[in-house]
């Protein structure tokens, strides 16, 4: 069967985010960008089902600037066999990511589609439910295992009281969590591979997408910052602290 | 305007995220309305009549609402939109799960997680694991908007509102619930303790959580975790605070052997006091902290816990 799988281009997790003086946005130039973490995830599932005998094609999509071409090699780097960009420079929210992706869908008639549960810089958690939504296929959101059998597939989702097992109906939709797997590194040739491989440029106008944002953000600014803490040389300081100054215990 | 609350419950009473949603919902304007969906959940919908500032608690009860399956959830809301202005749940693992969908079959882009309410259209959220916020404005006929339930109080008892019975909505058949494996704790729930005792990498086995979960016990706190302890299998992954795992403001955070990575900072970093026991001098949990002490933790938790 043919995946498909969104990967998004964010910045490092590991960067420390600032705030535009004017509070437009956060500072893009000259920040390491990666994969979304969650992405990763997706595209080590699709692999490790492809090697496993279940797939038989992954179609990586990044939707963004032409920067995410960069996004989509690592992605075939790490195993896609062909990548879709949809190019835009317009800021895409989720609901504008699950259209384009309904339109991708109808176009590949893919049989899941693999996305990461939220991306980090927007910590939306929102694309996977919506294109389920929209497609009118079944969801399993925030996934740490897969198995699919047929024409359906046993998930188990993280909850927040523990796990939750579901069957759903094929074609679906899953969004990964941190533990469904451990994203394999990219290594040298497979990068060079990957240069040889397919990728499409599309202008959402193409797909008949409309992805003017829906949300207007107003202004950004960093949260408060905690005032300095003291520190204690002891237990009976920190109790004492604890009791008296702060009055918690 | 009008305001839907999704509540989250488990048939019997309210999950705590539902109490702070009604509050958000109370800001944002209008009549508040929470609909109680689920199998045998009547005593839930009791509770959510109680709820201070409720005008209505809706009562659906069906087998096929067993598991809060979004998709037979989304089917019976979305027919119930016309009717409000604004559909708000608690930002937890069910309403984000939930309503984007909702908000996908409506046309409407969700504000996710939101820690302010401006004006009925205009909202705070917190973007980049929390190191910026951001203010944004809807120009969407209806608001869907998930709520950070740490950042607003609980709604109180004392509300007297009728209870309706609300037809059930199809069963879609997508998807099929085969049950849950919840981790048992005596414990209080990590997103409602008042205090919360989190261990990380530096705890270094399974085991060694037992001076933590002697420590929590004495001071009636949950039991937090780091990713990295998560990962390492010390503890089971609900027990996970950070960005990726549960987002906490309580009263006291003391964090023990954990560095402080941006993922987790920003799962705590609204607690009220924060204390850090860390041996590395230069961990940046100290940052953030109220209180800290550089010392070996299996030295200053069991005598943290024979001082109190």
């Amino acid at each position: 069967m043919k995946v498909l799988v969104t990967v998004k281009r964010v910045i490092d997790p590991y960067v420390k985010v600032r705030v535009k003086p004017d509070g437009s946005g956060v500072e893009t130039a000259n920040v390491k960008m990666t994969m979304n973490p969650f992405c990763e995830i997706a595209m080590e599932q699709a692999v490790r089902m492809k090697e496993a005998g279940v797939v038989t094609e992954i179609v990586a999509v990044s939707i963004g600037a032409q920067q995410c071409q960069e996004t989509l090699r690592t992605a075939m780097a790490m195993g896609a066999d062909r990548g879709i960009l949809v190019e835009t420079d317009v800021e895409v929210q989720p609901l504008a990511v699950a259209k384009v992706m309904k339109a991708i869908a109808a176009k590949e008639s893919p049989r899941l589609v693999i996305m990461g549960k939220q991306a980090i810089d927007d910590d939306s958690n929102q694309s996977g439910q919506m294109l389920a939504a929209l497609l009118g296929w079944p969801q399993a959101a925030f996934i740490s295992k897969l198995e699919v059998s047929g024409d359906s597939a046993e998930v188990t989702r993280e909850i927040d009281g523990g796990l939750e097992k579901l069957t759903i109906r094929l074609p679906a939709v899953v969004t990964t969590d941190l533990r469904l797997n451990e994203p394999r590194y990219v290594t040298l040739p497979n990068i060079m591979k990957a240069k040889k491989k397919p990728l499409e440029v599309v202008k959402p106008d193409a797909l008949g997408v409309d992805v003017t944002p829906r949300l207007t953000t107003l202004k950004m600014q960093e949260p408060a910052k905690r005032g300095a803490g003291v520190k204690v040389a002891d237990v009976k300081e920190l109790v004492a602290k604890l009791r008296n100054e702060a009055k918690v215990i | 305007m009008a305001v839907l609350v999704i509540a989250e419950h488990d048939g019997k009473q309210l999950k705590t995220g539902t109490a702070s949603a009604v509050t958000a919902a109370a800001k944002m304007g209008g009549d508040v309305t929470v609909l109680v969906a689920g199998h045998q959940c009547a005593d839930a919908a009791q509770a959510a009549a109680k709820l201070a500032g409720v005008k209505k608690a809706l009562h659906c009860d069906a087998p096929h609402y067993q598991g809060f399956l979004a998709e037979n959830l989304a089917a019976l809301i979305v027919p119930l939109a016309a009717n409000f202005t604004h559909l708000v749940a608690p930002a937890t693992g069910f309403g984000k799960n939930l309503m984007p969908r909702v908000a996908a079959l409506l046309d409407v882009q969700q504000i996710s997680d939101i820690s302010a309410v401006d004006a009925p259209d205009t909202f705070v959220r917190p973007i980049y694991a929390g190191n910026v916020l951001a203010t944004v404005r809807s120009s969407d006929r209806i608001k869907v908007v998930t709520v950070r339930g740490t950042a607003f109080d609980a709604a109180g008892a004392g509300g007297a509102a009728p209870v309706e019975a609300l037809a059930p909505g199809p069963d879609t058949g997508l998807s099929k619930f085969n049950g849950q494996e919840l981790t048992k704790s005596a414990r209080p729930e990590l997103a409602a303790a008042r205090i919360i005792v989190s261990g990380g990498r530096g705890m270094g086995s399974a085991e060694s959580f037992k001076i933590l979960e002697a420590l929590a016990d004495k001071l009636g706190a949950a039991v937090g975790a780091s990713r990295a302890a998560v990962d390492s299998g010390f503890v089971p992954n609900d027990y996970q605070v950070g960005q990726t795992g549960k987002i906490v403001a309580p009263e006291l955070y003391i964090a023990v052997g954990i560095s402080g990575a941006i993922q987790h900072l920003a799962g705590m970093k609204d607690s009220k006091v924060i204390i850090a026991i860390n041996k590395d001098a230069e961990a940046p949990i100290f940052a953030v902290a109220n209180y800290w002490l550089v010392e070996d933790l299996f030295k200053a938790v069991p005598e943290l816990t024979s001082e109190l």
